[in-house]
């Protein structure tokens, strides 16, 4: 399904990174909802997937994301203590820290991958997060692995 | 497959950033999708039904429901599919409201941002699969962790529907800080004469079962099935010996600030905190007790008639289930040492609220005169100070601790009350008085009792032949203002109390950046948590008074009620799922599992004829965090409702 194509470093001034978000339902997901709810605005680049925690995700749905032509891929979790399910995000913490020497180790620039820490009432720290996130991916430029189909 | 889109305008709230329309349509050009529809309010009952006939005229088979949070709705929209007859879990939310609508402007950006969230959602759920609900059985019996009004209150509201309550409290008498007031505001009623009623109320009922000078140590479990670990601490007292005679203390030799006089008054080693503590049996505080500290004295055991006094008494740890948790822990005073301008610490005749509190009770350390600390003198003029902690972002806290107005009115009437020649004077910021009858009752201290109200902040407190000087603004006449005060009452904020975050931990209930528990739904659930079965009251989800105490503590109790009248608990069967055909028996989902709910067991090979070991999940043990499906070489192991095949359908419709 998944159309590999080398992009044009030479990239559109009006390029716009796409970033992944896996946010873990208690923690960031509740986080980016009152992001909303408090109506803070931030960029549109970052598309939400929801996972049950921090913990359920494998390190190759990054990958997949990132093969997929992703600019960006963020993971983001409960506070250290505070994962509802008591220790998935120590499981994610080290699964991710071993990512991403991984990613750079494969030649992938390390700021592709990123994780963070947001808790259900840090809705102001979630925009801050993806304003920074966007910011920095724009600065990677585009990831040239390949091409997210196009909406 | 036919797969049913429903776009959701939620009024104006997704449709003024989202071109809703042009979503559907871009939905309807999907893969699958048979369907898509808008709708103004598709939680509303026309818009279930709209969903509804879909199903049953299109015949759809999945269905997307493109409008707010799963958090919110979630729920709705799968009993609306069971109604319309098809399994509950072949719905997705497309969240185009909080992730969308309200945090883009940009009408392009948000409806192409939209349109992909929606082609995500129809990606996962073309993978879903029909779930059964499984059904566990719940443990009919109610935790309350905090024996304050709110705890009382709910135990009060449980033991009434006839449900067994277990009250679990730190100090060595239920209470908490209400038991420390003198009146209470607007309506000057006496604390202790409406709080102790209900004290001994909970306490003689045969439902409830109260354990103070006790802490919960360990919670583990899920709805219906908790199961907690309480220390009772060793009183060095046998509660079933004990008269509460009074024997024991009237010998004590020793004399330590009492704490619940706030350190204006003296107790004694072996103590009871305040006369009409429940239980009635005084604790032995160790730290101060001569025999603790030297084998010496034991003069309580000599003079006591009933033998009670046990001092090699030790902690006693018990383990109990419970199938809901109401968390009533309070509140604990701002620490306003911070201030060091107000001299708090230094100067003895700058006190706090709850000091004041102890200070007009006639039963209190100075029977009832407002006296100064120093030198004992009766205080004439007294300046209130608002605002201590609260609404200060820099050295305090952001938000308004909301009772300290009203309290802060209340001792200007007492202090009259107390003494005619008294002259109060308060410095404020803001009167947040909303509350039945507040509003009157402020004006009521400013018109009949005489207080004199000073719009503005203090600078400076400092001594000078006696008199504390009291230097400050008042920014409505604009005039610089010196008084010479014989007391200073500063109302200190309400926080969180110190280890809110540790019991917060252990519940795993999520708290906010200033430590309060935080609710699941500000306006719509204010007393639940994300953690099903854990339910709040009282200030330690935010400041309250006791009127709302009270209130939220009965909010809480019918929603633990709630739960325990039903037979059994439905559970969700979003949990882990086992492919023996390719598990290897390799057992890292065994380790990594946080809940010990995967275990081996022996399964025929048909092919090779031979048995080998696989992973199995308990169903009722395993709470769905999927943290086993990542560390699994096989993928044997996965999750319903977040499978790897619906996440990596999501990954490839970016």
């Amino acid at each position: 399904m998944t159309q590999y194509a080398i992009r044009n470093t030479q990239y559109a001034k009006d390029w716009e990174p796409r970033i992944v978000g896996f946010l873990c339902n208690w923690c960031s997901y509740a986080g980016a909802d009152l992001a909303g709810t408090s109506r803070m605005e931030y960029p549109a680049n970052v598309t939400i997937i929801r996972v049950p925690c921090s913990g359920r995700m494998n390190p190759l749905f990054v990958l997949k994301c990132l093969m997929n032509g992703a600019d960006g891929v963020l993971v983001s979790g409960c506070h250290t203590g505070d994962c509802h399910y008591s220790q998935g995000n120590y499981y994610a913490r080290r699964r991710f820290a071993v990512l991403k020497r991984f990613l750079e180790y494969i030649g992938i620039d390390p700021r592709r991958f990123q994780m963070s820490w947001v808790s259900a009432s840090e809705g102001a720290k979630w925009a801050r997060l993806i304003c920074e996130l966007v910011s920095e991916i724009k600065e990677a430029g585009p990831n040239n692995m390949g091409t997210i189909k196009d909406a | 497959m036919k797969i049913g889109v429903f776009v959701c305008h939620c009024g104006t709230n997704i449709a003024q950033t989202v071109d809703v329309e042009e979503v559907a349509k871009a939905a309807a050009k999907l893969p699958k999708v048979k369907f898509a529809a808008t709708y103004k309010y598709m939680c509303s009952s026309p818009g279930q039904a709209l969903i509804v006939e879909a199903i049953k005229e299109k015949a759809l088979d999945r269905i997307v429901v493109s409008a707010c949070s799963p958090n919110l709705h979630e729920k709705t929209f799968r009993k609306c599919l069971e109604d319309a007859g098809i399994n509950a879990y072949l719905v997705e939310m497309a969240n185009i409201r909080e992730h969308c609508s309200w945090v883009h402007r940009d009408k392009l950006e948000a409806t192409r941002k939209a349109i992909e969230l929606v082609r995500l959602a129809v990606a996962k759920v073309s993978r879903s699969r029909p779930l059964e609900k499984t059904y566990v059985p719940i443990e009919k019996k109610v935790l309350i962790i905090g024996g304050g009004i709110s705890g009382i209150q709910s135990a009060i509201d449980i033991a009434f529907a006839k449900y067994p309550v277990v009250i679990v409290e730190r100090e060595p008498s239920i209470g908490g800080r209400m038991a420390g007031f003198d009146k209470t505001f607007p309506t000057l009623d006496c604390a202790a004469c409406i709080l102790t009623p209900k004290m001994v109320t909970v306490s003689q009922n045969k439902y409830v079962t109260i354990h103070t000078y006790s802490e919960v140590m360990e919670v583990t479990g899920h709805v219906g099935d908790f199961t907690v670990k309480i220390r009772k601490k060793a009183r060095a007292v046998d509660l079933n010996k004990c008269t509460g005679c009074g024997a024991c203390f009237a010998k004590c030799p020793v004399k330590v600030d009492s704490e619940f006089d706030m350190g204006l008054g003296k107790r004694t080693a072996i103590y009871v905190p305040f006369p009409q503590a429940v239980p009635n049996v005084p604790v032995i505080d160790r730290e101060h007790c001569l025999w603790f500290q030297k084998k010496a004295c034991g003069a309580c055991k000599k003079v006591c008639p009933f033998g009670a006094i046990e001092y090699d008494m030790q902690d006693e740890i018990i383990e109990e289930k419970f199938g809901a948790i109401i968390v009533a822990t309070g509140f604990t005073q701002f620490d306003h040492s911070v201030y060091g301008e107000y001299g708090y610490g230094r100067y003895k005749d700058v006190i706090t609220g709850l000091h004041f509190e102890r200070m007009v009770n006639s039963s209190g350390p100075t029977g009832g005169k407002i006296a100064r600390p120093s030198d004992g003198k009766s205080a004439k003029d007294v300046v209130f100070i608002h605002c201590i902690g609260s609404r200060d972002e820099q050295k305090g806290v952001p938000y308004c601790s909301r009772v300290c107005c009203m309290y802060t009115a209340k001792h200007a009437l007492l202090l009259k009350e107390h003494d005619k020649d008294a002259q109060a004077y308060v410095f404020y910021i803001d009167i947040r008085a909303a509350g039945k009858n507040y509003e009157e009752f402020v004006k009521k201290v400013q018109d009949e009792y005489g207080a004199i109200y000073l719009r503005g902040r203090v600078s400076r407190i400092f001594e000078k032949a006696g008199k504390l000087i009291v230097r400050g603004a008042d920014t409505l006449s604009g005039a610089q203002i010196e008084i010479k005060a014989d007391l200073v009452v500063l109302a200190t904020g309400l926080v969180a109390q110190d280890d809110a975050a540790t019991l917060a931990q252990m519940l795993h209930i999520p708290y906010d950046q200033n430590r309060l528990f935080t609710e699941l739904h500000p306006k719509l659930a204010p007393v639940e948590t994300i953690t099903n079965g854990i339910f709040l009251t009282g200030a330690c989800q935010s400041p309250k008074d006791i009127p709302d105490a009270v209130a939220t503590a009965s909010a809480a109790s019918v929603k633990a009620l709630g739960l325990l009248i039903q037979d059994r608990l439905e559970k969700e069967p979003l949990i882990a799922k086992v492919d023996t055909d390719l598990c290897s028996g390799c057992k890292a989902c065994v380790t990594a599992c946080p809940f010990n709910a995967i275990e081996m067991k022996e399964v025929e090979v048909k092919k090779l004829k031979r048995k080998k070991s696989v992973a199995e999940v308990v169903k009722g043990v395993c709470t769905g965090c999927g943290n086993c499906t990542a560390v699994c070489r096989m993928s044997a192991i996965d999750l319903e409702g977040f499978t790897n095949r619906q996440i990596i359908e999501e990954i490839e419709a970016l």
